[in-house]
């Protein structure tokens, strides 16, 4: 099959899983997650065959897959859709493939597959577990199928053909398609468990900050398209297109079109890839399934953040060789802010998934920050290293709720929190796949040097910036990166190691081979990815050339070089990470049974600041949602609606009424009753009896009436008629 | 020849007298009798009209002629009808039969 062919056939297969789900097997539910598993299958398949045959293409960048057809019509032009695989395109179904392949086959162990219906589980709530009988007659708790398991990978699946379809795109228009696709799929995944009143909530905010963002992504896309007549990438991304859009002033005065363009696209990445001011909405997606997380939080949706303005970076970067573009700016600052407080919170967070939450707004940070130096490369290769480690970790916190509540079904406290890392401890003997996959996620996380992905993205990040002489940049991302190794040591030394901390940790148990493999492999790629991406000169050697760096940057019209080789960053990245790895170790190592986070003693004020995300939710409130509903309350519904609408609606009322009655008082009753009704009535009578008088009956007084008329009238005409 | 304006007084004065008669008689034969003067003044002056002025034509005798034969219809009915009057109450005054009085 031709390799176009291929692509554009990539992102049907989840699609028609989710109709056929959805319309007709989603009673069964062994059927409901072969199709869905078989469409990720049958994605995956097409995206390796076209990755295989991309990277096989020389000069990719320049020639890359690409087809189109014209959709629609609008005035003079007509906007052409259609599919484009360059480099960034490949990389990115790459990952996509492998993380959404992963996560589908973790849902089907994850939601229980196999086990009993739940004793009292209702759809909406996550399963309570059942009770089963043995042969010898004993009672055991066990874990219980999720009640609407058709459902989720329905939506799963629906999720997968918006990411797809994001990648594959070769416009603005199906990348922003695939964009709000995935943005309803993250409100319904989130509120998966919808009777819970947390997840409905985190459902509804996720929703709307999200298009807090996405208003002013499209806002961007309209403006672009009255600018160029196309949304396509690479027709903007000529050399003429951007040059007119840099140099022409937009509405705003202080702004190039192409600046102003490139901030309100980026406006909808702060929202979709939850970058502060907009960050809020994604600790609290953790209310939906783990899966759901992985998928919203590694693979897809806010990948998808960073994957737009990787796309659009030459729009973003044009004129950037007079130092930074407003753009490039707005994404340095924001990105590099995003990166150090979103660490700082997950340092105070005790559940385990609202870590990895935090830990995400910050990598996501980091991208944004690397995009903002011009470290075009180094973005995309942390995009993909991050969304490998990160499903990793997110799968594996996962794998560990899923034991730990194991051990809570054998307790029978269902009181306890069993994502609250200071309920676990010990797991490793208890779940050893699930500890070492996490700890190679963990490692990764915090770029252990040398072994892991992560190390050589966040070292090229970093050596980025240290190159273009951005120092503010290198020293807040150096002072995230040793945040992240101690909250990721954090994290593994309270889940792992130590003595288990509670009776529920004592009695966890590790999760079966669906959700195991797929920690496996993503672990492969947790450590093996970086290997691709290792600079040519790493500490002065002659390497064979970095493949990555070679492949993603032929994208670019103007592929960047590779940086010198600097010992400085270097030197900073093995700090940061080892120090706060052992840091963090010896912080919490000797944490026991019941006893506070031991920073809180020591950090005091700073702590509760922390733990309380900066106040963030506190302000927002304040500032936005009090007012919204204050707005509703006052303005729209008693102003509004009870004193205006219904104010008219209340007049006309009364005014129907009084014009019905005063028609009837000053008309009806007085001019048709009494002037036309009576009145002739009265006239007719009147006259009769004023005239019947004349009526003698007497012939000779009549005769004379005749003739005293009959003469008057001839003395008339004597006198008027002239002969 | 006598000028026609003679013929004319002639027929206003007999008109008169009729009319006279209708209005002044308390009898109703009397009153039908000026009737009948009235109508023959009427008589006069068509033959006269005739006479003078269209001696060729034939329509003032033709008219005459009508009135001659309306006169004779209205008198036999008239008495007819004062005859019955009489029979029923007594009178042959005018006044005094009022029926169609209001």
């Amino acid at each position: 099959m031709a390799t176009e062919t291929i692509i554009w056939l990539i992102p049907l297969p989840p699609l028609l899983a989710f109709f056929l789900i959805v319309l007709i097997t989603n009673r069964v539910k062994w059927l409901s997650h072969s199709i869905a598993v078989g469409a990720a299958l049958l994605s995956f398949i097409g995206s390796m065959v076209v990755f295989f045959r991309a990277i096989g293409v020389e000069h990719l960048g320049e020639h890359p897959f690409e087809a189109s057809v014209r959709w629609l019509a609008t005035g003079d032009t007509s906007l052409h859709i259609g599919i484009l695989v360059d480099p960034l395109a490949a990389i990115g179904l790459f990952f996509v493939a492998w993380t959404v392949l992963m996560i589908f086959i973790y849902s089907v162990g994850y939601h229980n597959f196999g086990q009993p219906k739940g004793d009292h589980d209702r759809p909406g709530l996550p399963p309570h577990g059942a009770t089963q009988i043995d042969a010898q007659g004993h009672k055991h708790a066990v874990l219980s199928v999720e009640p609407m398991y058709s459902r989720f990978f329905a939506f799963i699946g629906l999720f997968a053909f918006g990411m797809y379809t994001l990648v594959i795109s070769d416009n603005l228009l199906t990348l922003f398609v695939g964009w709000e696709i995935m943005g309803l799929c993250s409100y319904l995944l989130i509120g998966f468990w919808f009777q819970k009143p947390a997840a409905r909530a985190a459902a509804i905010k996720a929703f709307i900050t999200t298009r807090v963002g996405d208003v002013f992504m499209l806002l961007g896309v309209a403006y672009l398209y009255s600018q160029t007549g196309t949304l396509s990438f690479r027709t903007i991304f000529t050399e003429g297109t951007l040059k007119h859009l840099a140099e022409q002033p937009s509405v705003l005065p202080w702004f190039s079109i192409a600046g102003l363009i490139g901030l309100l696209l980026f406006i909808g990445t702060i929202g979709k890839s939850a970058q502060w001011p907009l960050h809020v909405w994604l600790p609290d997606a953790m209310e939906g399934p783990t899966p759901v997380s992985a998928m919203i939080h590694a693979a897809t949706m806010v990948s998808a953040g960073v994957f737009m303005v990787i796309r659009i970076f030459p729009l973003l970067s044009v004129g950037a060789e007079h130092g930074m573009t407003s753009a490039m700016f707005a994404m340095g600052f924001i990105g590099s802010f995003t990166a150090l407080f979103a660490a700082t919170i997950a340092v105070a967070q005790r559940d385990v998934k609202r870590v990895l939450a935090y830990s995400t707004i910050s990598q996501l940070g980091y991208m944004i920050a690397a995009l903002g130096v011009g470290a075009y490369v180094a973005a995309a290769f942390h995009l993909v290293t991050h969304a490998f480690f990160k499903a990793l970790l997110f799968l594996g916190s996962g794998s560990v709720i899923h034991g730990m509540e194991h051990g809570v079904l054998h307790t029978g406290d269902h009181a306890m929190d069993p994502q609250d890392m200071f309920n676990m401890g010990g797991l490793r003997r208890k779940m050893p796949v699930t500890f070492w996959t996490f700890l190679a996620g963990g490692l990764a996380l915090s770029g252990f040097p040398l072994i892991t992905a992560g190390f050589w993205s966040k070292d090229e990040i970093l050596a980025d910036a240290f190159a273009h002489g951005y120092w503010l940049v290198f020293l807040v991302l150096a002072l995230a990166a040793l945040l992240t190794a101690f909250y990721t040591a954090r994290q593994i030394t309270l889940t792992f190691l130590g003595e288990p901390r509670t009776e529920e940790a004592r009695h966890a148990q590790e999760t079966p081979w669906t959700m195991t493999l797929p920690l496996v492999v993503l672990a492969i790629f947790a450590i093996g990815f970086g290997w691709v991406g290792i600079p040519e000169d790493f500490l002065g050697l002659h390497l064979p050339a970095n493949w990555f760096h070679e492949f993603v940057g032929g994208t670019l019209a103007n592929p960047p070089e590779a940086i010198q080789f600097n010992f400085l960053p270097l030197l900073t990245s093995f700090v940061v990470s080892l120090g706060g790895l052992g840091l963090g170790y010896w912080v919490y190592k000797g944490v026991k049974a019941g006893s506070a986070d031991p920073l809180e003693k020591p950090l005091g004020r700073l702590y509760v600041w922390i733990k309380n995300k900066w106040y963030h939710d506190e302000v927002y409130q304040r500032l936005f949602v009090d007012p919204a509903y204050w707005l509703s309350e006052q303005f729209a519904y008693l102003f509004l609606d009870r004193t205006v609408i219904d104010g008219f609606l209340h007049l006309f009322a009364r005014l129907g009424p009084w014009i019905g009655s005063s028609l009837r008082q000053y008309i009806d009753l007085p001019v048709i009753n009494g002037l036309i009704g009576d009145g002739s009535a009265k006239v007719t009578q009147t006259l009769g009896r004023n005239l019947k008088v004349v009526q003698t009956g007497k012939v000779q007084q009549y005769m004379l009436f005749a003739l005293i008329f009959a003469l008057i009238t001839l003395v008339y005409f004597l006198f008027t008629i002239k002969p | 020849m006598i000028p026609l304006s003679w013929y004319l007084i002639f027929s206003a004065g007999l008109f008169c007298i009729g009319l006279f008669g209708v209005l002044s008689r308390r009898n109703a034969v009397a009153i039908l009798m000026g009737i009948e003067l009235m109508l023959n003044a009427v008589n006069v002056n068509l033959i006269a009209f005739w006479r003078y002025l269209d001696p060729e034509g034939i329509s003032g005798q033709a008219f005459a002629i009508m009135v001659f034969a309306v006169a004779a219809a209205e008198v036999a009915v008239g008495l007819a009808l004062v005859i019955s009057i009489y029979r029923r109450r007594n009178t042959v005054v005018a006044d005094d039969i009022d029926l169609m009085k209001w």
